[in-house]
């Protein structure tokens, strides 16, 4: 399988990837580890006719500890994200997830930014973001903005970064009293069927559900339960409130609602709940 | 577009056009067929090379991403007439049936070993979930991984 044409730009900075998003606008694509794009490219499914490559960027590769949150930098691949030490002890849910995601060969290319601007709602990393509470740094013509990742998703692959915006940092507050992220698949490399994230947040819990709707979403009705003092058992039987997931050949609707309790049960128990 | 690589220690250079993916480059272009073609999905890992010492899957891989690159592809192991410890391993233990998936899972196996010398044997299995076999060969596979692993530790690579 061949994508369709396409103009490729390789930019040495940032202020060059938004200079040819600028110029190009909605033909534009950018490209840092293409393991969401490539693929869509190679089924037709996306055709830009422009690229611009961002992967060279390696100041936007790191994972700092910032006192009271992580900052990771857009271009850090899945692979040091697991492994980072910082990641590993701060915030651990995110090393877990990106340890998680398709296999080795993928998180050696895949990037924390490319992921979630591609905003698949059976991708891992979005429901981690989300739970935990993140903000998402992106950069463009007129300087930089924050978005809370309760802001970020807007639908199917739909994000609200501008097309002449560039993510380029996502925080997470640190997040060590427990976590969990359960993830059903019939194969080990396989996308989520469903997905349970949970973060406990300075005393707060942030409960997230993935590949239940078309953009990942917070269980909002489990986390006021636990909040107004529900068991994690009790507050798992709420998990599907107001949910009406698709079906598809892995899962009916009323599975996925099934799941969504079960793995949202199991997530808030293994985080010590 | 002109792409510059080096393959197995040789530089090549070739005009391909952008959308070409590096699998091709290395199949098409410069020769190298020991890399295969499975699925073409990113699944099944037959086309699994080294860039820069880590596996890739090169279907999912543009030849512009790796221009100025290093590649290694199974055809770069052995040395002259001796096997790589891991293609030795793989032989010796019988790690493979009909051969399609080898090239991809001996180089998936090379990196895995090089990120982990220590690596057990649920490592192993985990370590190789990008990598297919049909023929479900895997227990020889794993075994084979193993004891290169093993002589990897011994210092033998």
């Amino acid at each position: 399988m061949i994508p369709v044409m396409f103009d490729y730009v390789r930019v040495g900075s940032l202020d060059e990837a938004i200079g040819a998003l600028s110029e190009h606008g909605d033909e534009a694509k950018l490209l840092a580890g293409g393991h969401s794009l490539l693929p869509l490219m190679k089924l037709r499914l996306a055709t830009p006719s422009v690229l611009v490559d961002i992967g060279r960027l390696s100041e936007l590769s790191y994972v700092r500890d910032q006192g009271d949150h992580v900052a990771i930098g857009a271009l850090t691949r899945h692979h040091d994200v697991q492994h980072d030490s910082v990641a590993v002890t701060q915030a651990p849910l995110l090393a877990n997830v990106a340890g998680r995601i398709g296999d080795p060969q993928v998180r050696h290319r895949g990037t924390i930014g490319g992921s979630l601007a591609h905003a698949d709602p059976a991708s891992d990393l979005p429901g981690a973001v989300l739970a935990l509470g993140g903000t998402l740094v992106a950069r463009g013509p007129n300087g930089e903005r924050e978005i809370p990742a309760t802001q970020f998703f807007e639908g199917f692959l739909e994000t609200t970064l501008a097309p002449d915006e560039v993510l380029v940092e996502i925080r997470v507050p640190k997040a060590t009293a427990g976590h969990s992220y359960q993830k059903f698949v019939r194969r080990s490399q396989d996308w989520a069927i469903v997905g349970v994230a949970v973060a406990r947040v300075g005393g707060q819990v942030g409960v997230s559900l993935v590949n239940v709707a078309a953009t990942p979403v917070r269980a909002v009705a489990v986390e006021e339960a636990l909040s107004s003092g529900a068991s994690a058992a009790d507050a798992a039987e709420v998990a599907a409130e107001g949910l009406q997931p698709s079906g598809d050949n892995n899962a009916t609707p009323e599975f996925r609602r099934h799941l969504a309790r079960v793995l949202t049960r199991r997530a808030l128990v293994e985080a010590g709940l | 577009m002109k792409v510059a690589v080096e393959v197995n220690g040789v530089a090549y250079e070739r005009d391909v056009e952008a959308r070409t993916l590096l699998v091709f480059l290395l199949r098409d272009e410069i020769g190298l067929t020991g890399t295969n073609v499975g699925c073409d999905t990113t699944s099944c890992g037959a086309c699994t090379v080294l860039l820069d010492g880590e596996s890739v899957k090169s279907c999912t891989v543009l030849a512009a991403q790796a221009d100025g690159r290093s590649i290694t592809t199974i055809e770069g192991l052995a040395k002259g007439e001796e096997l790589h410890p891991m293609q030795r391993a793989f032989r010796e233990h019988h790690g493979l049936q009909c051969g399609y998936c080898t090239p991809g899972m001996v180089m998936a196996a090379v990196s895995l070993v090089a990120e982990n010398p220590d690596v057990d044997e649920r490592q192993v299995r985990e370590g190789l979930e990008g990598n297919l076999c049909r023929c479900t060969g895997y227990h020889n596979i794993v075994a084979a991984v193993l004891d290169a692993a093993r002589s990897s530790r011994e210092g033998a690579w």
